[in-house]
């Protein structure tokens, strides 16, 4: 049975999560949730990133929303910017290609070349 | 929308993009009526009356980025395909209360899908936002206020992937036992 004090146990387990990361280079992803995201599948693209990260226990990750940047027939859109790297925006992303991005861009700093839609220099 | 859950975020997102700081979501199934009622109130920026009477309006938006606004259009849309409608309450500087009903039985009614999941992204994208979810079925209720949660949680917020995970499981359960009873 889940309940409310379960969340004392969480708070310090994210909080000893959020000790460990100092150092490491933080990492800021951004999914499109507008009307035009949410009816391509972000809520299911963001809960996939959400996922990823929790099972991964990376915690320099923050994850944030926007709303509609004009690209509507590319949504679901995921942004990935990392400290001194160029902005990357994936597009169409399915939740699998979410857990790819986590994977091997976001860790292993290789970009998903046939997802791109867009580069921006920092 | 293939799930009325994803109009309700939809909802939420207007409403927090309105700068809401609180926003109410009401789930009400009333089987005997065979009325399934959803609203979203907020303490938003609101809209005054012009603006009110052309949100329903699909080539209507305050966005910039693109000239049509489908949102509200397509909740009404699936409401009316069920026999239901939608009502948009708002003041300017008060606050925009939306509700949508729908026939609850209607073969054309979408499912109310994964809510759960729906309002634990959503406080994950506004970590400073209280919402206060009510849903009835029938007799029975159940009711979530984030602000209890955030004092448990102290520093560490709804944006936390551990977090997010024990909001979709707790809810998920709490359903659960609604819809069994």
């Amino acid at each position: 049975m889940k309940s409310l004090k379960e969340l004392d146990q969480i708070r310090e387990k994210a909080l000893e999560m959020t000790r460990v990361r100092q150092g490491q280079g933080l990492v800021k992803i951004v999914v499109g949730l507008g009307t035009c995201g949410i009816a391509a599948g972000a809520r299911d693209v963001m809960a996939a990133i959400l996922d990823e990260l929790s099972k991964r226990g990376l915690t320099s990750v923050t994850v944030s929303q926007t709303g509609c940047v004009g690209l509507c027939d590319q949504e679901p859109l995921v942004d990935v910017i990392k400290a001194g790297e160029p902005r990357v925006t994936y597009g169409r992303v399915t939740p699998e290609v979410a857990r790819k991005i986590i994977a091997q861009h976001v860790i292993n700093h290789q970009v998903l070349g046939e997802w791109v839609i867009a580069t921006k220099e920092a | 929308m293939r799930e009325l859950a994803l109009h309700i975020l939809d909802l939420l997102q207007n409403s927090a993009e309105a700068g809401a700081l609180r926003v109410e979501l009401g789930v009400e199934e009333d089987p005997e009526n065979d009325i399934l009622r959803i609203s979203v109130g907020d303490d938003g920026r609101g809209m005054d009356e012009a603006t009110v009477r052309r949100v329903l309006d699909p080539f209507y938006t305050t966005r910039k980025t693109r000239h049509v606004g489908l949102g509200l259009p397509l909740l009404a849309a699936a409401a009316r395909r069920c026999g239901g409608k939608v009502e948009i309450e708002s003041a300017p500087g008060v606050g925009t209360k939306v509700s949508a009903d729908f026939r609850r039985s209607n073969i054309d009614r979408a499912p109310l899908g994964d809510l759960p999941q729906t309002l634990a992204i959503f406080l994950a994208g506004h970590p400073g936002l209280r919402l206060v979810y009510r849903h009835r079925v029938g007799p029975r209720d159940l009711t979530f206020d984030s602000d209890e949660v955030s004092a448990r949680l102290g520093a560490v917020g709804f944006d936390h992937p551990l977090v997010a995970d024990w909001v979709k499981g707790y809810l998920s359960e709490g359903l659960l036992n609604l819809q069994k009873g």
